[in-house]
């Protein structure tokens, strides 16, 4: 069994995401490939290096939408008859990767892992129901098995100190399905510290009440050098863009301290930050999901509680 | 334009969830509701269709039970629906509901494809850019804006870091976000017209299709619960109760 990596450069960088299973797949494998998409800078090289990569195989996309011809380059690379494991981020790219090639290749795809485990059968964990059932999941045939890791499902870990091979693949013609086109690329530059990186969280769902009242999330997480969070409802609404979503179909956060302030708790949101070392919530409702995973949970009115709280913090600077 | 709309009866998320003991999967309530999420997709294939005077195509996979999310999916305007229900599709994987699902939508003809970017409740997030690859026509995922322009479709992409505008010509698939388009609520009008509308019901047979079982459940514990801890009403100093908090973890 060989393991393969898919990796995307973002702002000359690899995801995080094949950071962490580099790091991971050191533990099982002495041999670690990566399917490399992008641009392709020697940081990018020497960091999958650092974290435990062999082998890079590169490829550019150019003006490609990266899916199908990573799609069909990962098909030659493994091959049906193999029983390696490819492992990708939960990114957007990743998804779309990892969906085409499981067509390609009839291998299954083990979803939203949190852990894996590789004895004589590969094992895949992962968490339904806003965390409170863990399944754990094998494939059933033989062949290659395609596992989707949840962020931070693996910690990513430097120090491997190997100088990778780089191989380069030229980009598959893969006719009609590998047509899409990248017009433009728009980057939004979001305020304060990055809200995955973050070890204070204040997020803000829909108890605030109106757009207007996102302010308050925004004064309580700058005072406390803090990131900003939202719900699905929020990011729905528009209050906020999409990248502040915190949840099922956002991002994941373990900070140490997390502050949801008019947020009930609904699986979907609990499944992104429930791991937060320490949990405090605001909201009217006594009953609201979000209390069972709180250290500190204040029943009352946020719009009372929340600027009470920050000019207290405000008196203390 | 012939746009097909993927879409999916779940079992309502305001409820818990009932797992059958000796198979592991979902117990599936005879009354389901259409995913939160697919609504997106239903009321952007509406416009692109309504637009071109062209038709919408619901299609499904699940349990059809009382058909209650598929009538909802109907009476926001969609013109019929082809569900695929089959004792033997019980536990199918992800692969599985593409094939079935690219099936269907190459049995009725389309020129774009519309999907909601992962289920509620299963959540894989695969099976769009599954049909894609069977069908062979490109993807075009994580759409935040859509529309058609000379014949191709061009969408805002959802990247981590912002968006990419993407195009491709048709036909092709799309899968929306929340937030692209607002979901119309559907009216008196449309909730009668909906129990007139065309429903097909079909299993493996009629397709000609057997399904993959790639991967199997080994087991479902669950998992320790975060021990809940201090529940305060506020009475106006509940803000003292974080800061002391806040002071015992040395943020402050």
């Amino acid at each position: 069994m060989t393991t393969w990596i898919f990796s995307e450069e973002i702002n000359d960088a690899p995801t995080a995401s094949a950071l962490e299973a580099t790091s991971a797949a050191r533990s099982w494998d002495n041999t670690i490939n990566v399917l490399h998409v992008g641009k392709g800078s020697k940081e990018s090289f020497a960091q999958l290096g650092d974290h435990g990569a062999h082998r890079i195989y590169h490829l550019d996309p150019r003006d490609s939408l990266p899916s199908s011809p990573a799609a069909a380059a990962l098909e030659n690379l493994v091959g049906s008859e193999s029983s390696d494991l490819i492992l990708f981020g939960s990114g957007n790219t990743d998804r779309d990767v990892a969906g085409r090639l499981s067509i390609k290749l009839g291998a299954p795809v083990l979803a939203n892992a949190t852990a894996v485990s590789i004895n004589d059968r590969i094992e895949v964990k992962n968490s339904i129901l806003g965390g409170v059932l863990e399944v754990t999941t094998v494939p059933s045939g033989v062949g290659p098995t395609i596992v989707i890791a949840r962020p931070k499902a693996f910690t990513a870990e430097t120090g491997a100190d190997i100088t990778p091979q780089i191989l380069t693949v030229d980009l598959p013609d893969t006719g009609h399905a590998g047509s899409a086109t990248v017009i433009s690329r728009h980057i939004e530059t979001v305020k304060g510290p990055d809200l995955e990186a973050a070890d204070i969280v204040v997020s803000g769902g829909r108890g605030l009440g109106d757009a207007d009242k996102f302010d308050l999330i925004n004064r309580l997480a700058s005072l406390l050098n803090g990131a900003v969070g939202a719900t699905r409802a929020v990011v729905d609404a528009g209050w906020v863009p999409y990248s502040y979503q915190v949840g099922q179909t956002g991002k994941t956060v373990k900070p140490s301290l997390y502050i949801a302030v008019g947020i009930s708790g609904a699986m979907q949101h609990l499944v992104g930050m429930k791991d937060s070392s320490t949990i405090i919530a605001i909201n009217k409702d006594p009953d609201a999901p979000i209390f069972s995973v709180s250290d500190l949970g204040i029943v009352g009115d946020l719009h009372q509680v929340i600027p009470a709280l920050a000019e207290a913090l405000e008196d203390r600077i | 334009m012939r746009v097909a709309v993927c879409v999916k009866q779940i079992p309502d998320p305001a409820t818990p969830y009932e797992f059958d003991s000796n198979n592991h999967l979902i117990v599936r309530p005879e009354d389901q509701v259409l995913d939160d999420t697919d609504r997106y997709g239903v009321e952007l294939g509406l416009q692109l269709s309504q637009a071109s005077e062209g038709t919408t195509t619901l299609v499904s996979m699940s349990p059809s039970g009382s058909m209650q999310g598929i009538r909802q999916a109907l009476s926001m305007g969609a013109d019929k629906a082809v569900i695929v229900d089959d004792e033997n599709l019980r536990g199918a994987d992800a692969a599985s509901t593409a094939l079935i699902l690219a099936k269907v939508i190459e049995r009725e003809g389309f020129d774009l494809v519309v999907a909601g970017t992962e289920s509620t409740d299963g959540y894989t997030g695969v099976v769009p850019q599954q049909i894609a690859e069977l069908l062979g026509i490109p993807a075009l995922t994580f759409a935040r804006h859509v529309e058609i322009v000379n014949g191709s479709v061009r969408i805002d992409r959802q990247t981590s870091s912002g968006y990419d505008i993407v195009e491709a010509s048709l036909p092709a698939l799309i899968t929306v976000t929340a937030g692209a388009v607002e979901p119309r609520y559907p009216t008196f009008k449309g909730i009668m017209e909906a129990k007139k509308k065309p429903v097909e019901v079909l299993d493996c047979a009629a397709l000609d299709v057997e399904p993959i079982i790639g991967q199997q459940i080994v087991s479902i514990n669950p998992v320790a619960a975060r021990e809940a801890g201090r529940i305060i009403e506020d009475d106006s100093s509940g803000y003292l109760e974080i800061i002391k908090l806040l002071e015992k973890i040395k943020v402050i």
